[in-house]
Parts: structure tokens; C-alpha cells; sequence
């Protein structure tokens, strides 16, 4: 019984031309969600469907692929996009940011700081910010239309008021080139600076909602804030204990039955990389030990 | 000294449609002239037309005939042909009136009901209450009452916080309904003085009296409204 | 005490602010409101009075914009003192406009207000959303207009679900004025409430008016209402203008049939 054979990336190539043109559309009008005709993938709904799509409507042969989720190379999820992908593409496929030219993520931006070759590809549940206060769709377009975003102050407002800080910590809004309020997909509100004029294109995809949005190379991206409640970046009470990182955002791992706590890099191929420039050997620990010292 | 008020031709009629549209007559032809510093009594039986002649010149019945000319620095104004904002303003600064009965307002206290006609001119508010003290005083009304609200008073006590808001301002035609009708004859000298104060200041004073003492204390002229009756 | 009551000394105030012209709106076959014409000016206040179905409510739908006339036409004096009609306004300037210069107080404050929002957050959402980005501020103003419209301070972080009555209506008063509107339409404002509140809310509501200088259409059926707001009275019957005039011209001295019955039928204190 002979394999099925796949166009190249899955889509067909008019599938592929429909979400360029979205994409095209949402690159001229940035932060603007376009609608598009999501198409049945073979994973179901929630499980990137919207960023699947994209992926496959702008890779090359030549083009890197790397996939991440919350930060991880070797997730189930990653690694199943990530062999979807080698098996109707054929195009290499790698762990390493910088080696990257597509970067399909859920949840994180790298830490690796980007550079013009490279496209973020982030997969979105809920693209619209307003959808919590403002349940029709008709309305929400309106406002968008309008820029009436008194809305979203007043959720920051409610914040400040009830907890004395604005509570947000992921899917933080942001304004997007000075015009539309934007859902940034939930990713932490710490990676929320990495969006400002990154040299890398961004494309947000959602399957199930059927929107494309995106925010162009080096456009400005702004946290919305109050003046007297800044937009903060959240710190972390220590480093990463396998290689050191007080910049990189982290994740607390559990590791044994008596509530011990660790903090690792939530990004594997930073911490790698940095593990690797500090030389073989010094930064080759115990989870043992480290759980000892901390 | 210059006709501040001049009425001529002035008639009403009520048409009484809940009562299969009998008409009552009130007055016709009315015809006279106020000017600065005189006092006119309108005088007459009960029904006879007084309170409803007043009550054209302020602008609350409307007339179905005649002129009631109103001169101010700039003009005259026909307050029977007036559009309703012009009978505002004119209210505001230029006519005075004092009912019989204090329409109580709830809730608001009798200095700021005195003081009201002065802060709506643009006085400032403490001031104005400076001067609504002055006069509440001059009426006897004890300051303990100042802050409370007119309703509970008693009519004596209605009528003279009625009476300082209407004496307050400095509007050049003051149109008085029976000011003394629920006073003692304290209170009721007190009156005499404010009118006569107003006349000294060159106000035009409409008034209906009935006391015949207090009624040749203030009376420049006294017009007998029997003269505009008409024939039922 | 609150600050003195200056009538608003500008050229454009001999201008009017509103100007209605034949208004009329038909629900197919059936009549809403003819022909209804009259002139608002800055600082006045009308009472728009009249039983159900008097076509009232449709005329102030119709004034403010929420429903199309069949005819006629609606004219308002910009801020900028332009007059335009506003049918010929976009969605943007007519929702700007709304939001800024007018104020719509609705009968249940629950449909003017967010309820599961605080009391502060739903004052300060207009300072918001024309721009006010200080946080200790827009708290300070919306603690101000609490303040005036006597809601205790210490209430703002309170959602208005947890407010009575006659306090949710002076919330929603408050979310109104707190952008300086220069037009106020109010729908029956003091409907449903106790009547110590009604007379606490109006005395707020006229003083309010007074000294902010407040144009103001308000929808009544109660007269008591009308004496003590307004300077002028207008009375609908059947979707017709019955009668109009001064506030006390209409109440004593009503000529119209109509107008004679609806004073001779309120009953006495």
C-alpha cells in the first residue's frame, strides 16, 4: 500500500494563496484582525490549527523550521507539529533559534533575540482583547473600528483598584503602531517587550476563531498602562539553576515529594546555549545538588 | 422718571373644557402705567381679576388680547407676545414676583430658597447667602431656622422667607400678591419699609392690598380693577 | 457647598442648542410621533410630559439620535459652533458625541451602567475613554462626582449591583456628567423609586442643573416632576404636540382640553 502523498506543506496551493492574501492584508493594517477561511486540519481545534496554517501557507523549501510550546522544543505538541511538518515539507527542521527562518510557537517568545530573517509564527486561541467585556462580535468590530478602547482601561482599572496592581500576567493588551489593541496570544506579559520593533516579522494565527493578524518588522509595539501604574516586567525571585539566567523567564519545576522547587529557563535552546558558552563540565550539576544549595 | 410697565388692551378669558368648555370672563381692556419708583395698588373684590392681572404681567397667564410692555435699558418687550426664553430672562433680572403662597421646594433650606434669585445672576453663593441672612433677619426669622427647609414652617414664617426671596435681587418691577396677608403688624411694618426702600431705589412696585393702613403707606396710585370687568 | 451658578456668558448661547424640525416617526402603519418642532437653549430644561403611548419616549429616541426619523430633522450646535444635522453625522462623531458632550440618564440605571463593574471604574470610564491615562486621577475625579452626587466615598470600589436604588441612579447621573455634557436627555429619571428618594434625587438633579448649566430633555409622565426641573413643558397626546409653553404657564394656566385634564388629575399633596 503506497503513503499518501502530500502537496508540499499540506495545503493546497489555492488554500495557501487565500491565507498569503490574509496575511498580506493584516501585514498592511497591523494589529487588524483579517478574517480567513480556516480550513480542516488533521488535529482539532485548540491545538494550532490558526498557526499551523500560516506555517504552511509561507514556508519554502529552503526554510528552517523550529516549533516550540510554553517554551519547549520537546513537548507532545511541538514535536508533533514539528514532524508534521518534515513529513509534508520535507524541510529541515532544528531546535536552535538562531538557526530558525520559521518559528511556530504556543505561549513564549524566544529568548533569543531575533533578526530580520526570521518569521514568529504565534498560535492564538482568542484573537479578539475585548471578547471579556464585550460578548458580540458585531459591537467588538465596531469598536475596533472606532478605536473605542476606553474598555480595556477600565478592565486595568478594575485591576489597580482590586488588587492594587494591574493583575494581568499573560495575554497582556497591547497597542499595535499606535492604532489597534491587541490580544498578544497568551504569552507572559514578561515577553510582551520583545514585540516592540522586533527586526523579525510576527504572524498570529486562529484556527478556530478564523483570524490573521500581524505586526510588521520594527513597528511599536505599547503594554497599555496607567501613568502612575507603569507596565512592569515580571521578576523572577532567583535564576536559573541549570545555567544561571536572571533575564530569561522561568518556569518552577517541583522535584521531589517534600515541596522542593527549582527554577529552570522556560526556553530549552537558551538555557542550552548558555550552558554550552559557559564550557563543557562546570554547569554539568546535579538536579541533586542544585536542590541541595537552594 | 420713566414708565417701566405699561399694559393696554390686556384681556383673558378661561375656557374651562372639563366643564363642557363654559367660559369664564376675567378682565378686558386692561390699562395702566407703572413708572420708576411708584407703587400701584390693584384694588377690588375677590374674583374681581387682581391676582390674575399679576400674573399676565409675569408671564404665567397668558393673555388672549392686548400689550403688557416691559422697558428695559435696551427696549421694550411685549411680555404677551414674548417667546418663552425672553420671559425667562426677563424673570431673571428684570421681574420680581411674589406669590401669596411659598411654593416649597423639598429639601432645600429657606437661606439657599432666599438666596436663590442672587446666585442664579451670577452672585457668587456665600455672598448671597450674606445678603439672605441680612434681610431674614430684618423679617425676624430666627437663624436657627435659616439651614432647615420652609415646608415646616408656619404660613407667617412661609410668607416672609417668600417675601425675602423676592426682595433679594435688584429687579426694577416687583410685582407683590397680598405680601402682608399672613403677618403681625411687626412683620407687617417691616414690609412697608422694604417697599418703600425699593421705591426710594426707583423699582416699580405692582401690588394687591388689602389692608387699608398698610395699603396708603405704600400707594402711589390705586387702580380699582372693577374697571376692566366685562359683561359676563 | 458647590460652586456659584454663572450662566455661561458665550456669544453662541442667543444660538440654539437643539432644534427639532417636524420630527416624525410611523411604525409602519402606526403612528410614533408627528410633527414635533421646538428649540432647546443652552441651560434650559423641558419636560416632555404626557401619558403612555403619548409618543414621549419615541420623541426623545428620536432626539437623541437611537432611532431614525421617518421625517424631519434633528439639528445640534456643535461644540466648535457649527450646527449640523445629525443625521448627517458618522458613526464615530455620533458615538464622540454621545460619549462627551450628551448624557443619557435611562429609567433603570441598570441599562445605563456596568453593574458588575465598580462604582468608580463606571464613572471614570468616559475620562477613559476620551483619553485620561493617570490613574490617581481619573480615581480622584470619580471619587469627586460620587461626592456630588452624595454617594458616600467609600463605596467606590463597590460594583453597583450592591447599591440600592436611588443610589444606582445617581451613579448613573454621575457617569454621565463627569464630561461636562452640555445636553442631558433623562427618561423618566425618577420612575420606580421611593418617594423620599425621588424628592432627594430631583433636589440633586436641580441643583446639578443649575449649576453646571444643563440643557435638558427629560420624559415624564409625573407633572410634580416637570414644576420642579423644568423651565418649559411640552405635552404629547397621541403622538402629537398638544400644548407647549413655560413650566407655569402650562400648569396654570392649561388651555388645551388635554392639558386641562392631566393638571386637574393630579392628586393633592
Amino acid at each position: 500500500m503506497t503513503a499518501p502523498s502530500y502537496n508540499f506543506a499540506y495545503l493546497d496551493e489555492q488554500t495557501k494563496r487565500m491565507i498569503r492574501r490574509a496575511i498580506l492584508k493584516a501585514i498592511a493594517i497591523p494589529g487588524y484582525q483579517v478574517p480567513f477561511a480556516s480550513r480542516e486540519m488533521p488535529m482539532p481545534y485548540g491545538w494550532g490549527t490558526g498557526g499551523v496554517q500560516v506555517t504552511a501557507a509561507i514556508l519554502e523549501p529552503h526554510d528552517v523550521l523550529k516549533v516550540i510550546d510554553q517554551g519547549s522544543d520537546d513537548t507532545t505538541n511541538a514535536v508533533s507539529i514539528r514532524k508534521f511538518f518534515a513529513k509534508t515539507a520535507g524541510i529541515a527542521t532544528t531546535t536552535r533559534t538562531s538557526e530558525a527562518t520559521v518559528i511556530q510557537t504556543r505561549h513564549r517568545i524566544p529568548e533569543t533575540p531575533l533578526d530580520e530573517r526570521q518569521i514568529l509564527v504565534y498560535q492564538v486561541p482568542i484573537p479578539e482583547p475585548l471578547r471579556f467585556l464585550e460578548p458580540r462580535e458585531t459591537e467588538t468590530r465596531q469598536m475596533h473600528a472606532l478605536a473605542e478602547y476606553g474598555v480595556m482601561h477600565v478592565k486595568l482599572y478594575e485591576d489597580i483598584a482590586r488588587h492594587g496592581h494591574i493583575a494581568t500576567t499573560y495575554a497582556y493588551p497591547v497597542k499595535v503602531d499606535g492604532r489597534y489593541v491587541t490580544d498578544p496570544s497568551p504569552t507572559p506579559k514578561f515577553d510582551n517587550p520583545k514585540m516592540n520593533r522586533s527586526p523579525a516579522l510576527q504572524l498570529f494565527g486562529a484556527g478556530r476563531e478564523k483570524r490573521i493578524y500581524a505586526i510588521p518588522p520594527y513597528t511599536t509595539v505599547v503594554s497599555l498602562d496607567f501613568e502612575d501604574h507603569p507596565f512592569e516586567r515580571y521578576r523572577h525571585d532567583g535564576a536559573c539553576a541549570l545555567c544561571g539566567s536572571a533575564e530569561s523567564f522561568l518556569d518552577e519545576v517541583v522535584i521531589d515529594d517534600r515541596g522542593g522547587r527549582m527554577l529552570v529557563c522556560s526556553d530549552t535552546d537558551y538555557c542550552e546555549r548558555r550552558r554550552d558558552a559557559a564550557g563543557e563540565g562546570e554547569s554539568a550539576v546535579t538536579m541533586d545538588a542544585q536542590a541541595q544549595n537552594a | 422718571m420713566s414708565t417701566v410697565l405699561e399694559l393696554a388692551g390686556v384681556s383673558k378669558t378661561f375656557v374651562m373644557h372639563m366643564q363642557g368648555g363654559v367660559r369664564l370672563p376675567v378682565v378686558a381692556g386692561v390699562e395702566f402705567a407703572v413708572r420708576q419708583g411708584e407703587c400701584v395698588v390693584l384694588a377690588g373684590r375677590s374674583g374681581a381679576g387682581k391676582s390674575s392681572i399679576l400674573k399676565m404681567i409675569f408671564g404665567t397667564y397668558r393673555c388672549d388680547a392686548g400689550s403688557i410692555l416691559v422697558r428695559q435699558r435696551d427696549g421694550a418687550i411685549d411680555i404677551a407676545a414674548a417667546e418663552p426664553r425672553q420671559i425667562l430672562a426677563l424673570r431673571r433680572h428684570t421681574l420680581g414676583y411674589v406669590s401669596q403662597f411659598l411654593r416649597a421646594v423639598p429639601r432645600v433650606a429657606a437661606i439657599d430658597v432666599v438666596a436663590e434669585p442672587l446666585v442664579i445672576t451670577g452672585v457668587p453663593r456665600p455672598q448671597a447667602r450674606q445678603q439672605a441672612a441680612d434681610l431674614l433677619r430684618r423679617l425676624n426669622i430666627p437663624d436657627r431656622l435659616w439651614p432647615l427647609p420652609p415646608a415646616t414652617f408656619s404660613g407667617g414664617e412661609q410668607q416672609r422667607v417668600n417675601i425675602a426671596r423676592g426682595f433679594l435681587s435688584d429687579l426694577p418691577l416687583l410685582l407683590l400678591d397680598e405680601p402682608t396677608a399672613s403677618l403681625d403688624a411687626g412683620n407687617g411694618a417691616v414690609v412697608v419699609d422694604l417697599i418703600s426702600e425699593k421705591k426710594r431705589r426707583g423699582v416699580a412696585v405692582v401690588a394687591i392690598v388689602h389692608d387699608d393702613d398698610i395699603r396708603s403707606s405704600i400707594a402711589d396710585r390705586v387702580i380699582d380693577v372693577a374697571r376692566f370687568a366685562t359683561a359676563a | 457647598m458647590l460652586d456659584q451658578a454663572t450662566p455661561r456668558t458665550n456669544p453662541d448661547a442667543d444660538r440654539p442648542l437643539l432644534v427639532a424640525e417636524g420630527l416624525s416617526k410611523w411604525y409602519g402603519g402606526r403612528l410614533g410621533c408627528r410633527d414635533a418642532s421646538f428649540a432647546l437653549y443652552e441651560g434650559e430644561v423641558i419636560a416632555v410630559v404626557g401619558e403612555s403611548g403619548s409618543g414621549k419616549s419615541t420623541l426623545l429616541q428620536l432626539l437623541s439620535t437611537q432611532l431614525e426619523p421617518s421625517c424631519g430633522r434633528v439639528l445640534y450646535r456643535m461644540r466648535d459652533g457649527a450646527t449640523r444635522d445629525l443625521a448627517s453625522l458618522g458613526e464615530a462623531e455620533r458615538r464622540f458625541l454621545f460619549r462627551t458632550d450628551w448624557g443619557y440618564v435611562h429609567q433603570d440605571p441598570a441599562l445605563g451602567l456596568r453593574m458588575t463593574v465598580s462604582a468608580g471604574a463606571n464613572v471614570g470610564e468616559r475620562l477613559m475613554s476620551v483619553g485620561w491615562r493617570h490613574y490617581g486621577r481619573i480615581r480622584q475625579a470619580a471619587g469627586e462626582w460620587l461626592g456630588r452626587v452624595e454617594i458616600d466615598e467609600d463605596r467606590i470600589d463597590d460594583a453597583p449591583s450592591t447599591y440600592s436604588g436611588g443610589m444606582r441612579q445617581r451613579l448613573q447621573i454621575a457617569r454621565n456628567l463627569v464630561t461636562s455634557p452640555r445636553l442631558i436627555f433623562m427618561d423618566e429619571p425618577t420612575g420606580g423609586l421611593d418617594v423620599s428618594v425621588q424628592a432627594r434625587l430631583l433636589d440633586l438633579l436641580r441643583g446639578l442643573v443649575a449649576e453646571l448649566s444643563l440643557a435638558a430633555v427629560i420624559v415624564t409622565h409625573d407633572l410634580a416632576v416637570a414644576r420642579l426641573l423644568s423651565h418649559r413643558i411640552i405635552v404629547m397626546k397621541d403622538g402629537e404636540i398638544v400644548e407647549t409653553g413655560l413650566a407655569d404657564q402650562v400648569l396654570d394656566d392649561p388651555r388645551e382640553a388635554y392639558t386641562q385634564l392631566l393638571v386637574s388629575s393630579i392628586l393633592p399633596p
